[in-house]
């Protein structure tokens, strides 16, 4: 059986991810997962400098999901360089970086660095809902998107380009068409959707943020839906992520298109949630005769 | 040996009308819990609404598992009062900074505020008659192991809201009254509390005007339980600021794993 996987020219050995900002930066599940196992991890959001990140309450349970208002807190870059990766280093698993900043010349700054500390890719996240600057503007404006998308490849060697999509644009398939066509290797969706909540007792918001990321299973079918039309209109691989909570789920996002799957909440719920996920993907693959994982992806049978 | 794993509800004890003592077993070795941890206790039967699980003090320790007493208030503590003896459970545990274990020769002066008493009996337990206990509720039917406490402390001080046991009124004025009475001196305490945020605001502040360490278990919403989602952030001071050029005197600690035990002197309440 054939697990292994291309993300632009980046290998996977299994298309088990996770999510950037479930996984902290592999340390917190080391004990839970054999990282070695994962396909790659994506670790938290990494800005030029730290950031204190959103005063709390920041999460609120929903029907079926969470909504988050983290606020991107991170130790920064040079934190990271120093302090995280080398952690990272010690396992036998491909390390994405998920990055963020308020310039083009931010972003560049980052992704060189991690181009010269040998990252295997950086994701883009041009979709955070949480912060008042950065990500989100970039990512709902094409021409910014497809600015930084070019900007950003121009400056790094080796590293592969992956470009993480947010789900609050009207048509997800021109997003995905200016991601391929600015150079990104692959695409990533869904990021969480803007939801709120609110305490009928006191009036107040759930979130001290107001508004927050709606994750988990309840956004699972609008991911679905969104992988299928991003798949449909780019050639470059698509990471399928938003609610996979086992492996049914994360076949479900094969069908529809995705050549990786990524692991969010689930993590929270379910430590192991991820390496539970790989055994039943290999399970299915078995039990249906699929050779090769690549097969899998985008064989919607529409008739 | 694994922090998840699941445990059979050996008993879900009704203690009054909405506070429950669940006892757990487990089957495999599990990691030995210490005051202070607490778990992550799955509460769904594997469904997804809720969809988080629920984060409980260590009550105490068993032969083969250990038991959680909580207070139903919401969604989830109501779905964990409906499960029954026999039912499995996952739980990820135990988590967290315990309570620092005290030198011998201080006189631990222990705090609980309601259902507080879930997270410092433990701590109680471990230490036979060495300490105060400050035992504070709502009303007399919302105390729970009087006797118990009463055989494991030096002496025991309650207060209710409603006056229906002890002295009427909050116990963060009992304890301000011990304090004034001066037993020992003052550099012999030590103090420990868990309870609602506005009594620990006050117990930290009465520790800081005495001269007095306090250590406080604090809460928040929290998904993880093991530090990956960054959402129980408590604001502790910060001796330099992070962000260069700013004047921000404080950061963001992870109760779940930078505590939920905090010296209370580093807290910003």
């Amino acid at each position: 059986m054939n697990l292994e996987v291309k993300i632009g020219g980046l290998k996977l050995r299994n298309p088990v991810m996770t999510a950037s900002g479930t996984f902290g930066y592999g340390e917190e599940y080391s004990g839970f997962v054999d990282l070695n196992k994962l396909g790659a991890i994506v670790v938290k959001g990494i800005s030029l400098k730290p950031m204190l990140g959103n005063p709390p309450p920041r999460i609120s349970e929903t029907p079926c999901g969470m909504l988050n208002a983290i606020g991107l807190q991170n130790v920064g870059l040079e934190l990271f360089l120093k302090e995280k990766l080398p952690f990272l280093r010690k396992f036998d698993t491909r390390v994405i970086v998920n990055i963020l900043g308020n310039s083009l010349k931010e972003y560049q700054q980052i992704a060189e660095a991690l181009d010269d500390a040998g990252i295997d890719a950086i994701e883009l996240n041009v979709s955070c809902p949480n912060v008042q600057k950065g990500g989100i503007m970039f990512g709902t404006d094409r021409k910014m998107l497809g600015q930084l998308i070019t900007g950003v490849k121009n400056t790094v060697k080796n590293t592969v380009l992956i470009t993480k999509l947010s789900p609050t644009v009207s048509d997800i398939k021109e997003f995905a068409k200016t991601a391929e066509d600015s150079g990104s290797d692959a695409i990533s969706l869904i990021n969480t959707i803007p939801g709120m909540s609110i305490d009928i007792n006191t009036r107040r918001p759930r979130l001290k943020n107001i508004t927050g990321g709606l994750s988990g299973p309840a956004i699972r079918p609008v991911a679905v839906r969104m992988v299928y039309e991003a798949y449909n209109a780019v050639k470059i691989p698509v990471i399928g992520m938003g609610g996979i909570m086992n492996a049914d789920d994360a076949i479900e996002f094969f069908i529809a298109g995705a050549s990786a799957i990524a692991v969010g909440t689930a993590n929270f719920v379910n430590p192991e949630a991820t390496t539970a996920i790989l055994s039943g993907l290999i399970k299915y693959m078995e039990r249906e005769n699929i050779e090769r994982i690549g097969s899998l992806t985008g064989s919607l049978d529409i008739e | 040996m694994s922090r998840y794993f699941r445990a059979k509800i050996r008993e879900n004890l009704p203690l009054n009308r909405n506070h429950k003592l669940l006892t757990l077993e487990t089957s495999s070795p599990v990691n030995e819990p210490l005051p202070g941890q607490f778990y992550m206790v799955g509460v769904n039967r594997g469904g997804y609404n809720p969809l988080l699980k629920r984060a409980f003090s260590l009550f105490r320790k068993t032969s083969d598992g250990f038991q959680v007493l909580y207070r139903i208030k919401g969604k989830g503590t109501s779905l964990l009062s409906s499960m029954k003896e026999g039912e499995m459970i996952d739980i990820i545990g135990p988590l967290g900074r315990s309570y620092p274990v005290p030198e011998t020769g201080r006189t631990p002066l222990v705090i609980a505020g309601g259902v507080g008493m879930a997270s410092v009996f433990s701590l109680i337990e471990s230490i036979p008659k060495r300490s105060y206990v400050f035992y504070g509720a709502r009303s007399k039917d919302e105390l729970f192991m009087l006797d118990e406490l009463g055989a494991l402390c030096k002496g025991l001080y309650i207060s209710t809201d409603d006056g229906s046991l002890g002295k009427k009124g909050s116990i963060a004025g009992v304890l301000e009254d011990f304090l004034d009475r001066k037993h020992e001196t003052e550099d012999q305490y030590l103090i420990y509390a868990c309870g609602p945020k506005p009594l620990l605001g006050l117990i930290a502040r009465t520790a800081s005007s005495h001269s007095i360490q306090a250590f406080v278990s604090l809460e928040e919403q929290m998904a993880c339980g093991i530090g990956a989602c960054l959402g129980c952030a408590v604001r502790v001071k910060s001796p330099v600021s992070v962000l260069q050029g700013s004047e921000q005197d404080f950061i963001y600690r992870k109760v779940c794993k930078d505590g939920p035990v905090f010296d209370a002197a580093e807290i910003l309440w």
